[in-house]
């Protein structure tokens, strides 16, 4: 019996055309990047000397600044993961188990970040900044703070998708008859079959800080973006190409997620 | 804060001693924040090594009650005791239970091994020893050959084993069964009940098996408790609960029973001219519905007028070793009667029926 195409399914070549067209939206600026920074000069000519630049020891005064970004954002992200994971998954596992009628109030709280232009979020924040920098400095860390309220529109959706597909409540009284604590029901039982919905906020973060602009721009702090944008004054091609690997940096952490989550397939059958 | 010693050695099945703990209920009461009262002075004791079960309909708080031994829902007043012992503030991991819910609860990141040694890991039993308990609990339900496979590669029945055998590999002084079988088709169900029953047999574990079939109930328990809303209605055999019912509930819940309009008279309740011992309080005087088992009635000679009632037959369906036959009485009553599965009627076919003359229970009138 010939098997009848739902009339919702795209036909094959309606499928590819999509693909294809989704792909040339995606490479065309990546790949004009590419060309960009391989530019000789005005003559048309292309060579790897602006890559070559970044790793000249001559240079390391001039993209100091670009260094720094990265390293600033590199630190930022990770205490944003450290915030996600920390504070927000355990707020979510106590909501569902616990107070299960917060969840609406949860779910309402961390989408408004993502109602808040990023213009008016440092409105508000400055003044808490103050605060901030007079308790802990001004070191550009603390600016994960305010990271850790952007990405929870994107974290909190990661988790909540993994919370609804895994019985935590049944999972969790099935481990604490049988002996364990709260912290060893998180960690042993809990965290291991949510690795997926924080895998993928943590990337999304990363995404996000690595992203982000306005806010480190606004409050005066050093990041890849701000740095980008600095550099990119004095040497389009470097910045282009520091993009380009930001860019890169974010595929790879996409693959790396993938392959985790194939691992634990390939694991498990028999 | 009180704690149940957890590294006290437990009893083996040999020993001559049995291995379960005492368990006591007492005036329980358990209000939701709705107001809506759950347990409403439920008392209940289980002997050593007793296999009891709640039975009652959903919502009648027999759920609650067992997740208030398992530590898992707070009362409102009364105590729950293991061994004498007030176990209401002892928090969950330190009531050395082992519990089998309803739904699959099988850790999905672990192998079934794992699963299983969970328990003992929590014990900080050593890892030679955990690995030879949690094998021998894995062939205790017949499964040591699926040891390393996932959750997702198992059955239903196969996972409630496996979530049987990860309860029952620490010793608990005390299982609870949470419905495990409703989720499972019926061949299964009957299997792993009977599995759970030897299981229970030999380790002598005080057990509390939830659950709103009256067969599984009657079939395993040494002692069932019907309940409803919130109250525990009888509490006995399943021979008792079946041919001595405290009330119409309890014999309406267990079993079937046919319901037959009756009146009180002296030495019992007449029904369709027969005359039948009633059980327990009678309800004032007057009309009442008599609530006769299927098999209490009989076919009897259609030439002898004398007793019982004439009736039409309507149905009649194979049950196996028996046949079920419904019937109509010339005033609309539907009766079951439970016979011979050689004797076959047909639908329309004119009979009579009586009464085995067995105690039977009453309810007013509506």
């Amino acid at each position: 019996m010939s098997a009848v195409r739902d009339s919702a399914t795209p036909s094959k070549l309606t499928s590819r055309v999509i693909l294809v067209v989704v792909a040339v939206v995606f490479a065309v600026p990546i790949l004009s990047m590419v060309e960009f920074t391989l530019r000789a000069g005005i003559d048309g000519g292309h060579d790897l000397g602006h890559w070559a630049a970044i790793l000249d020891p001559e240079n390391s005064r001039k993209y100091r600044v670009l260094f720094q970004g990265i390293g600033n954002s590199v630190v930022l992200a990770a205490v944003t993961v450290l915030i996600v994971v920390v504070l927000l998954l355990p707020t979510m596992i106590l909501v569902k188990l616990r107070f299960p009628k917060l969840q609406r109030v949860l779910e309402f709280v961390c989408i408004i970040p993502i109602t808040v232009p990023a213009i008016v979020l440092v409105v508000g924040l400055a003044p808490v900044y103050s605060v901030v920098a007079r308790l802990l400095g001004s070191a550009p860390w603390t600016l994960a703070f305010a990271y850790g309220i952007t990405v929870l529109p994107y974290a909190y959706r990661a988790i909540a998708a993994n919370l609804q597909s895994v019985d935590v409540g049944t999972l969790a009284e099935a481990a604490r008859t049988l002996g364990a604590g709260w912290g060893t029901v998180l960690v042993r039982v809990l965290l291991p079959n949510l690795r997926r919905g924080v895998l993928t906020a943590s990337v999304i973060s990363v995404a996000v800080v690595l992203g982000e602009y306005t806010i480190a721009s606004l409050l005066g702090r050093n990041t890849l973006q701000t740095s980008l944008v600095q550099v990119s004054k004095s040497d389009p091609f470097v910045a282009v190409a520091f993009a380009l690997l930001a860019l890169a940096f974010a595929f790879v952490l996409l693959f790396i997620i993938g392959r985790v989550g194939s691992i634990r397939r390939i694991r498990e059958t028999p | 804060m009180t704690t149940i010693d957890q590294s006290a050695p437990a009893a083996t099945p040999g020993d001559g001693r049995p291995a379960g703990a005492a368990v006591r209920f007492d005036r329980v009461v358990k209000d939701y924040g709705s107001g809506a009262r759950a347990l409403d002075g439920v008392s209940l004791d289980l002997a050593p090594g007793e296999f009891v079960a709640l039975l009652g309909p959903s919502g009648c708080g027999k759920t609650t009650a067992l997740r208030s031994l398992a530590g898992l829902e707070d009362i409102t007043s009364g105590s729950v005791l293991i061994d004498g012992v007030d176990v209401v503030s002892v928090p969950t991991n330190k009531r050395d239970l082992g519990m089998v819910f309803q739904s699959y609860s099988l850790f999905p990141h672990l192998t079934v091994l794992e699963n299983v040694e969970f328990g003992l890991r929590m014990r900080k039993v050593p890892a030679a020893e955990r690995r030879t308990r949690a094998a021998e609990s894995l062939d205790l339900v017949g499964l040591g050959h699926l040891a390393a496979r996932y959750a997702h590669q198992l059955s239903g029945g196969q996972q409630q084993r496996v979530a049987l055998a990860r309860a029952l590999v620490t010793r608990p002084r005390v299982l609870l069964l949470d419905e495990p079988l409703s989720a499972l088709d019926a061949k299964v169900r009957v299997q792993l009940r009977d599995e759970i029953r030897r299981i229970q047999s030999e380790l002598r574990i005080t057990t509390l098996f939830v659950t709103h079939d009256q067969e599984e109930a009657l079939a395993v328990a040494d002692r069932v408790a019907v309940m409803r809303a919130g109250v525990i209605e009888q509490i006995g055999t399943p021979e008792e609960l079946y041919s001595r019912p405290s009330s119409p509930f309890v014999a309406e819940f267990i079993g079937l029973s046919n319901r037959i309009p009756g009146v009180l008279v002296p030495g019992g309740v007449e029904v369709l001219g027969q005359v039948l011992p009633v059980i327990g309080e009678q309800p004032g005087d007057g009309a009442v519905v008599a609530l006769v088992r299927p098999e209490d009635v009989v076919f009897t000679d259609a030439t002898e007028p004398a007793v019982g009632s004439a009736a039409v037959v309507l149905t009649s369906s194979f049950l196996g070793p028996v046949r079920r036959t419904t019937v109509e009485l010339p005033d609309g009553t539907l009766v079951a009667v439970q016979h011979g599965a050689t004797e076959r009627l047909e639908a329309g076919e004119s009979v009579r029926i009586r009464f085995a003359g067995r105690p039977v229970p009453v309810h007013a009138a509506p």
